[in-house]
C-alpha cells in the first residue's frame, strides 16, 4: 500500500494531463478538490473495487503542469468531457469532491451523453445567498487553523506539520493552493449561472455531505444544491466534515456503491 | 543622482498591536479618526512642498486597506501636488496595474496629471503587494501576464493619436480607445517599474524602463540591477545609463550619528508595525511555488527573518537604512552605490510612524543641504 502510485501523462488537444488509474470495469471518473488528487488515500483503492477509477490531476495541481489556456472551471469541464470522448468511455460515473464537485456539475450541465450517474461530495460552484452573504468562507483570508476547523470533523486531521515535510511535498501544497486560486478566486468558488443550469442534469445524482461540514453546511448549501438538481438525493455521513471521502472512506464508498447498484 | 522624498502617509495612532491580528486588510477603520486624518493629509502635503523647496523631487505611492498608508488613490494626491508645486519632478510609484480593472482609466489619469504639471510626471507601474490581493479581490495567480497586458494597453493609449484603436486581449477589452488629454511629454512620461527579483528585472531591462528596488539591501538590489544589465547585454541592446536604476531606503540625516540613528529608529516603525498574518503575506500564486514552500516552513526562514525582528543595526548593515550624520549617510550611500554597480535615483523614505513634522523636516533639510550636493557629483549625468 505504501508504494508510490505513478500517474500516466497524456496529451489531450495540446493539454498535458496526469492520470492515476486503478481497478477494472465500469469507468468512474473522480475529480479531486482543492487538496489535489491524493492517490494514496484509502478512498481511491476502496473505490477501485467498484470499477475502473480514473483520477486526473487538474492542470497546475500536484506535480501536473499548468496549461496556459486552461484557467477556469469551465475549461476543466470541457477538458474532461474531451477525455471521455477521446477514450470513448460510456456510462461513466462521475464523482467530484468540493472544487471537483463543481467541475462535475459543470460537465453534467453541458452534456450527460456519456454519463450515467453523478456523485457530488460537498460540491461547490453555486451562489445561494444574497450579495452580502458569504456562502463559502474565504479560505484565502482565514488562518489555516480556522480553515481546518471548518473543513474537518477531526480538526487534528486537517492540521499539517509543515516542518516535517520535504521541499517536494511543500511545493505540491504551494502548487495546490495556487491552482485553487487560479480556478476559484473570482467569482469565489462559484459560477453565477450554474444554479439555474443544474435543472439540465438528467441523470441520477447523489449528494454526499459530512454532518460536521462547517465550511458549506448540508442544511444550507447542500439543501440548495440538491433542490436545484431534479430528483437528486442528499445523504449525510456522520463523523465527517467537508471531505467525507477522506474522513470516512469506508462509509463513503459503501454509500456510493449502494447508489451505483440501485436501479 | 536625483533624490526623491517619499512618505507612506501612515496613520500611526493605533491601539496596541496585541489588540488586532493585522494592520492590513482587516483592521477595522473605526480606529481611524477622520479629523486627525485630515490634519495628517495636510501635513504630508506640506512636507512634499518643503521637499520641493529643498531641491528634492517628489514621490508618492498607493496602498489599500491599511493603516501603514492612507493613499488608496495615488493619482488623487498626485493631482494636488501637480498643482501645488512648480519645479519638482513628480513620481507615482506606482499604479498597481495588475489590480486596476481599467488600464485605460490609468492612462487617462496619468496623461491628465502630466499635462497640468506641464510635463513633470514620472509614471511608475507596480504589481501590488501581496496584502492587496484580498483588499481588491485581485487574483494573485498569473498576475504578471495581466500586468504586462495593462502596460501594453496604457503605452498604446498614450502614443496613439489618430483616433480609436481596438483592444481585445486576454484580460482587457475595449473597442474604442482614444484618450483625451494625451500626455504632455513625448512620446510619453518616463516609466518606472518596481522589481524585487531578477526575473522581473529582466523583463524591465528588455523594455528599458527605470527599475526600482525597495528595501532589497546590498545583495538583493545587486541581483536585480545585474539581471537588468545582463538581459540588455544578452539581447544586444544599448547598455543602460545610471538613470535607469533606483533604490528606495529609509533615510534619516542628523547633525550627529546619534541624532541620525534616533530618527531612523522612528522610521523603523514602518517595518515594526507591519503586523500581517500568513494568509495575507503569502496569498496563493503570488510567490513562486519554491518561495511559497519556503514560507510554509515558518516565519523565521529565508529573507523574512530580518523583517520578523527588525533592528536598526541589522537594517543599516544590510543597506535598508542609511542614517547618521551627513558624512556617515554619504559614506553609506556611496558604499551601496559601489556595491550595486551604481544607480541614479535615491528614493528617500523620510517619514514614518511617530517621526513628527519638525523631525521629518530636520532630516530632509540636513540631507538636502549636506548630503545631496555630494551625491549629485557621484552621478552628474542624472543630477537634478
Amino acid at each position: 500500500m505504501s508504494r508510490t502510485i505513478q500517474a500516466r501523462r497524456l496529451t489531450l488537444h495540446g493539454v498535458p494531463l496526469d492520470i492515476y488509474e486503478r481497478g477494472q470495469g465500469r469507468p468512474i471518473l473522480v475529480l479531486h478538490g482543492e487538496d489535489g488528487p491524493c492517490p494514496q488515500a484509502p478512498f481511491f483503492s476502496l473505490l477501485a473495487n467498484q470499477g475502473r477509477v480514473i483520477l486526473p490531476t487538474h492542470p497546475g495541481f500536484g506535480q501536473a503542469p499548468e496549461a496556459t489556456d486552461i484557467d477556469t472551471v469551465d475549461d476543466l469541464a470541457y477538458l474532461y468531457l474531451d477525455l471521455l470522448d477521446e477514450n470513448d468511455l460510456r456510462d461513466v460515473v462521475v464523482i467530484g469532491c468540493s472544487l471537483g464537485g463543481w467541475i462535475a456539475a459543470e460537465m453534467a450541465v453541458k452534456s450527460t451523453a456519456r454519463l450515467s450517474r453523478l456523485v457530488l461530495a460537498a460540491p461547490l460552484g453555486i451562489k445561494v445567498g444574497d450579495r452580502e452573504t458569504r456562502d463559502i468562507p474565504d479560505i484565502f483570508a482565514l488562518p489555516e487553523e480556522e480553515v481546518a476547523r471548518l473543513q474537518y470533523h477531526d480538526t487534528a486531521q486537517g492540521r499539517v506539520d509543515y516542518a516535517s515535510l520535504s521541499d517536494d511535498a511543500l511545493t505540491v501544497i504551494a502548487r495546490n493552493r495556487e491552482a485553487t486560486a487560479l480556478y476559484a478566486w473570482e467569482p469565489y468558488f462559484h459560477n453565477p449561472k450554474l444554479r439555474q443550469r443544474l435543472r439540465r442534469v438528467a441523470i441520477p445524482t447523489l449528494l454526499v455531505w459530512g454532518a460536521s461540514d462547517r465550511f458549506v453546511t448540508p442544511g444550507y448549501y447542500g439543501a440548495a444544491y440538491c433542490d436545484a438538481i431534479p430528483g437528486a438525493r442528499l445523504i449525510v455521513i456522520d463523523r465527517a466534515g467537508h471531505w467525507p471521502h477522506l474522513e470516512q472512506p469506508e462509509v463513503f464508498v459503501e454509500r456510493v456503491g449502494a447508489f451505483l447498484a440501485s436501479a | 543622482m536625483r533624490a526623491w522624498h517619499f512618505s507612506e502617509n501612515a496613520y500611526h495612532l493605533l491601539p496596541d498591536a496585541k489588540e488586532y491580528d493585522s494592520i492590513r486588510v482587516t483592521l477595522p477603520n473605526r480606529y481611524y479618526d477622520p479629523q486627525i486624518g485630515a490634519d495628517l493629509y495636510h501635513r504630508f502635503i506640506d512636507e512634499w512642498l518643503i521637499a520641493e523647496e529643498l531641491g528634492l523631487d517628489i514621490m508618492v505611492n498607493e496602498h489599500h486597506q491599511t493603516a501603514t498608508n492612507l493613499n488608496p488613490a495615488g493619482p488623487v494626491i498626485m493631482g494636488i501636488l501637480a498643482r501645488e508645486t512648480q519645479t519638482a519632478r513628480l513620481l507615482i510609484l506606482g499604479n498597481p496595474i495588475a489590480n486596476r480593472r481599467e488600464p485605460v482609466r490609468v492612462a487617462e489619469e496619468m496623461a491628465m496629471v502630466d499635462v497640468y504639471s506641464r510635463g513633470r510626471l514620472e509614471v511608475g507601474f507596480v504589481r501590488g503587494v501581496p496584502y492587496e490581493m484580498s483588499a481588491g479581490n485581485h487574483r494573485p495567480t498569473r498576475m504578471m501576464a495581466r500586468f504586462w497586458e495593462a502596460y501594453d494597453l496604457i503605452l498604446k493609449a498614450w502614443t496613439s493619436h489618430d483616433g480609436p484603436f481596438n483592444w481585445e486581449g486576454k484580460y482587457f477589452h475595449h473597442r474604442q480607445v482614444n484618450i483625451w488629454p494625451r500626455p504632455y511629454q513625448q512620446p510619453h512620461p518616463p516609466v518606472w517599474i518596481t522589481a524585487l527579483s531578477p526575473g522581473s528585472a529582466q523583463a524591465v531591462g528588455e523594455r528599458g524602463d527605470i527599475v526600482a528596488c525597495f528595501l532589497t539591501g546590498f545583495d538583493g538590489s545587486k541581483r536585480v540591477f545585474d539581471a537588468y544589465r545582463a538581459r540588455r547585454a544578452a539581447l544586444g541592446l544599448a547598455a543602460a545609463g545610471l538613470d535607469r536604476f533606483a533604490y528606495a531606503a529609509l533615510v534619516y540625516t542628523g547633525e550627529t550619528d546619534e541624532e541620525g540613528y534616533a530618527g531612523a529608529r522612528k522610521l523603523m516603525w514602518y517595518v515594526e508595525a507591519n503586523k500581517v498574518p500568513f494568509q495575507f503575506t503569502s496569498p496563493p500564486g503570488y510567490h513562486p511555488p519554491a518561495a511559497m514552500a519556503d514560507a510554509l516552513k515558518g516565519p523565521a526562514s529565508g529573507v523574512f527573518k530580518m523583517f520578523q525582528n527588525p533592528k536598526l543595526e541589522s537594517f543599516m548593515e544590510h543597506g535598508l537604512v542609511f542614517a547618521g550624520n551627513p558624512d556617515s549617510v554619504y559614506r553609506q550611500i556611496v558604499r551601496f552605490y559601489e556595491h550595486v554597480g551604481g544607480f541614479g535615483h535615491l528614493l528617500l523614505m523620510g517619514q514614518a510612524g511617530f517621526l513628527d513634522h519638525q523631525e521629518t523636516v530636520t532630516g530632509m533639510n540636513l540631507f538636502a543641504r549636506e548630503v545631496y550636493p555630494r551625491l549629485k557629483e557621484l552621478s552628474p549625468a542624472v543630477a537634478a
